[in-house]
């Protein structure tokens, strides 16, 4: 039995066990992927990270908010076919300012300790991207979406 | 890291890597009993199997397409069918291969083998996993020793074995499996000892068989049965059995012959040998420090021990009987023959005959009182034929899968299912059914009038010929209006049977064109050319049981339904009968015994739990993509029409999939005009696989939810090589309401 409470469940687990997550930008039609270290909020409606603002991803995000990004448990082992669990997660992302930049920061680093000296960099920019969908894909190829109003 | 080791090179640390079967052997041979030639492969020569092969990975993602406890014995038939397909597709790896050729060649040099298993994991659950496994006797030549090694290893993932681990709590991902080799003893006489009864602990047990021990295991030949006293080491009762048959070595392992006349008068035993044989499971029990099941054989009078195990449980308990049904699941030839011959010539007649005589008992005229012993009566008959069901015509569909064993093994198929082909494009009732909607079809299709006046709804008066065909229809199967074959008039509004009949007759291409073009001929000819002499005879045996096995496994549903249908009608006539009373608001006593039977009986009332789907307020789930198990290959895309009662099959539209909980051959009319079928329950053998096959069409089994999570007016694929649907557009609640 598929109850929508197991599914927002598992990619609340995800989200709280994952540190690090693939985001995808785009350039003029050409895709790009990059590696985040990632934190989000309980209700599981933005998903944060951060980045210094002369990245190609941050360029990208700028010119075009729409992005994906994929968080998944998988080992690189076999058994990775049958057990990881992975979530695309889709949204518009944006810069984060103010007290709520604090906010997040706090939350990022309370997840990401080693990462203060990197991400409190007046360089760097805090980003919350605000999740339309999660799609999420187990059991090799069990797929269901959970789409948010926002 | 050690493939094989000889009974003296094991240790007490080599236990788990050779399971109990092989190290009782081994300190059996260390203490100087009498056993065969012996090599034991060890766990680790599996595991470099599996592992160099990918296997792991592969059965795992087999057996996790979805919760195991949620998947029915006929889905993880399936998936046993396939991972033992992959064992015996898959080679064994060359280092592996060399390595035990050699050691085979050279140990045994040109003898023939008895291949066993031995599962480490027997330790662990403190159960007896006797005859859960294959085994093999008198396999001649390299090649074909090391294609049993595999299919022993294979064995491990036997929809028994797999039930059976997890019933007794076992982590089926962890077990493994090592592999005894025994020079086959050609045995004359050969047999079972308990060194204690189960039942009395102050007695043993001996049953003996001439020929081969695999007779007596496998339940094909009767024994003869001593029982001893321990005490005083004395025969207390010797029991002959019929001895009409033995198992004797053949080309290809053993083979059931008629028993020589000069050994069936007498016993397989004499009281002398009784008592030595009883004295060999005294020493094992000593040995082991608990009662022992001893399997031994006695060639020219020299006595040999073949195994020793544990009596596990000294009295019948829930495990064992589980066991016992788990066994169950294999079905021998002769077994299968016997019920073939119980089912077709007594059953189906007594079943037609049944359905014929309730049908010709005017209900209309007899008393209150009488309809209501009617009703009771006829219950008590519908359940008879439910429980026979059950009994005798479920576990004759293991026709089937017997037949798919003995395919693959000679075919080596890239495809397991591709025996399937060769049962397909049978004669069924149901097939029978569609013809003639056909038929009609094709009348309304040629009369504008006729299909004007259907549709007007005008249904007084039809065209003489049309009528009577429709009068002939209706009589052999009911109006479709009922979920029971035979039933009429369970609809209130325009009869569904016009309803189709016109949307087949606007889509004349639906039915014929989809019809799946075979060579069948041609697969059969090349299957039964494989064999030769007896073996061939034996091929075309195992055919023809199969097809009668897979024909009845659809025609059972149609006769059933035709008997449950006149319990239908009988309920249908007191519930008229109690309701018109009371609108009259007249009571008569009489009545009172119809509305007890009618609120006991509780019929038609079942209520189907429909899997929950809810969503919370700002949150929303929809599923994209569900995995179930591939039962029809071919791909299609159309809108899904949900059947969630029987009378939403008359709204079924051209070109509509299928999604439903269980494809009832009762149902199965709209196939002709379906693009796929989705089923919530699972197998290759449901219903639903076996009618989309005859018609094509991509077929996708196995959904647990498919029924709450698809809509009918959603968009979706049905991928029939993968067993994927997927949901590309939703409908909404509104446009759903349109359709």
């Amino acid at each position: 039995m598929t109850h929508y409470k197991d599914i927002k469940n598992q990619i609340r687990e995800l989200l709280i066990n994952q540190k690090l997550g693939v985001l995808s930008t785009h350039h003029s039609g050409q895709p790009y992927a990059s590696l985040i270290a990632f934190v989000s909020k309980e209700d599981l409606k933005e998903i944060f990270f951060v980045t210094p603002r002369t990245t190609r991803k941050f360029a990208n995000l700028s010119a075009d908010s729409r992005v994906a990004i994929l968080i998944n448990s998988s080992l690189n082992m076999d058994s990775d076919f049958h057990e990881a669990v992975s979530i695309t997660a889709l949204g518009n992302a944006k810069e984060i300012n103010g007290a709520e930049k604090d906010e997040i920061l706090g939350l990022y680093l309370t997840k990401h300790p080693y990462l203060e000296a990197f991400a409190t960099s007046p360089t760097c920019a805090v980003v919350g991207v605000t999740i339309k969908t999660y799609v999420m894909v187990k059991n090799f190829q069990h797929v269901m979406e959970m789409h948010i109003d926002q | 890291m050690n493939w094989i080791l000889s009974p003296l090179e094991v240790r007490p640390d080599h236990r788990n890597r050779i399971g109990p079967k092989a190290y009782a052997l081994s300190v059996m041979a260390r203490e100087g009993f009498n056993i065969p030639d012996t090599l034991f492969l060890t766990v680790d020569a599996y595991n470099a199997f599996v592992n160099a092969a990918g296997l792991r990975e592969r059965i795992l993602l087999e057996l996790n397409r979805k919760k195991f406890k949620d998947m029915r014995w006929e889905e993880i038939w399936d998936c046993a069918t396939r991972i033992r397909h992959i064992f015996l597709k898959k080679q064994i790896p060359g280092p592996l291969q060399s390595y035990l050729t050699e050691k085979i060649q050279s140990r045994f040099s040109g003898k023939t083998l008895a291949i066993r298993s031995s599962a480490p994991d027997e330790d662990a659950s403190g159960s007896s996993f006797a005859g859960l496994h294959e085994s093999f006797v008198n396999v001649r030549g390299t090649s074909s020793i090391l294609d049993r090694i595999r299919l022993v290893w294979a064995s491990l993932w036997s929809d028994a074995a797999l039930l059976y681990r997890q019933e007794i709590g076992l982590d089926v991902e962890k077990s493994t499996m090592a592999v005894v080799l025994q020079e086959t003893v050609t045995g004359d006489r050969s047999g079972v000892v308990f060194s204690q009864n189960p039942n009395d602990k102050t007695q043993a047990i001996i049953e003996s068989v001439y020929g081969l021990n695999q007779g007596l295991v496998d339940g094909m030949v009767e024994p003869d049965r001593w029982v001893l006293d321990r005490d005083k080491k004395t025969v207390l009762s010797h029991k002959p059995a019929q001895r009409e048959y033995w198992m004797i070595p053949s080309e290809h392992g053993a083979e059931m012959a008629p028993l020589p006349e000069d050994l069936s008068g007498r016993p397989p035993l004499s009281s002398q040998e009784a008592l030595d044989i009883c004295d060999l499971a005294y020493r094992a029990e000593a040995l082991f420090e608990a009662p022992q099941d001893v399997e031994w054989t006695i060639k020219n009078d020299t006595l040999c021990v073949l195994q020793s195990r544990p009596i596990t449980t000294l009295s019948p308990s829930e495990t064992e009987d589980k066991r016992a049904w788990y066994l169950s699941l294999n079905r021998s030839v002769e077994n299968l023959k016997a019920l073939r011959t119980t089912i077709e010539e007594t059953l189906i007649p007594e079943m037609a005959k049944t359905a014929k005589d309730l049908v010709e008992q005017d209900i209309t005229v007899v008393s209150d009182r009488e309809l209501a012993d009617e009703v009771r009566r006829r219950w008590k008959i519908n359940q008879h034929w439910v429980d026979t069901y059950w009994e005798e015509f479920i576990p004759y569909a293991h026709g089937v899968r017997l037949f798919g064993q003995y395919y693959n093994d000679a075919m080596r198929p890239d495809d397991p299912y591709e025996f399937m082909n060769l049962l397909t494009q049978t004669k069924m009732v149901s097939l029978e059914r569609n013809q003639l909607m056909e038929e009609l079809a094709s009348m309304v299709r040629e009369d504008r009038q006729l299909f004007e006046r259907l549709k007007a709804g005008e249904l007084l008066d039809l065209d003489l010929e049309f009528g009577e065909k429709v009068n002939q229809f209706i009589e052999k199967f009911g109006d479709l209006s009922c979920a029971v074959t035979g039933g009429t008039e369970c609809a209130t509004d325009t009869r569904p049977l016009f309803k189709l009949l016109l949307e087949m007759a606007v889509n004349p291409s639906s039915l014929a064109s989809r019809k799946k073009p075979k060579d069948a001929l041609a697969l059969q000819q090349r299957f039964l050319e494989r064999f030769q002499g007896p073996n061939r005879k034996e091929a075309e045996e195992l055919l023809d049981l199969a097809r009668s096995s897979y024909r009845l496994r659809d025609d059972d549903n149609i006769y059933l339904g035709k008997i449950e249908a006149q319990l239908l009608s009988a309920v249908k006539e007191a519930k008229s009968r109690v309701e018109s009373s009371e609108r009259r608001g007249t009571h008569k006593s009489e009545l009172d015994d119809l509305k007890s039977v009618i609120h006991n009986l509780d019929y038609g009332n079942r209520k189907r739990e429909l899997a929950v789907s809810s969503n919370e307020y700002g949150f929303k789930v929809n599923p994209r993509q569900l995995v179930g198990q591939p039962a029809g290959p071919g791909l299609s895309r159309g809108k899904a029409r949900v059947i969630r009662h029987h009378l939403d099959l008359q709204d079924f539209k051209n070109a509509e999939i299928l999604v439903c909980d269980s494809v009832d051959p009762n149902m199965t009319f709209v196939i002709p005009l379906a693009a796929g079928v989705i089923e919530r329950r699972g197998g290759m053998l449901i219903h639903g696989a076996i009618i989309a096959r005859e018609y094509g069409l991509p077929c996708v089994t196995g959904i647990p939810d498919a029924t709450s999570l698809i809509h009918s007016g959603d968009d979706i694929t049905v991928d029939g090589f993968l067993g994927i649907v997927t949901i590309s557009k939703k409908r909404s609640a509104w446009e759903r309401n349109k359709m």
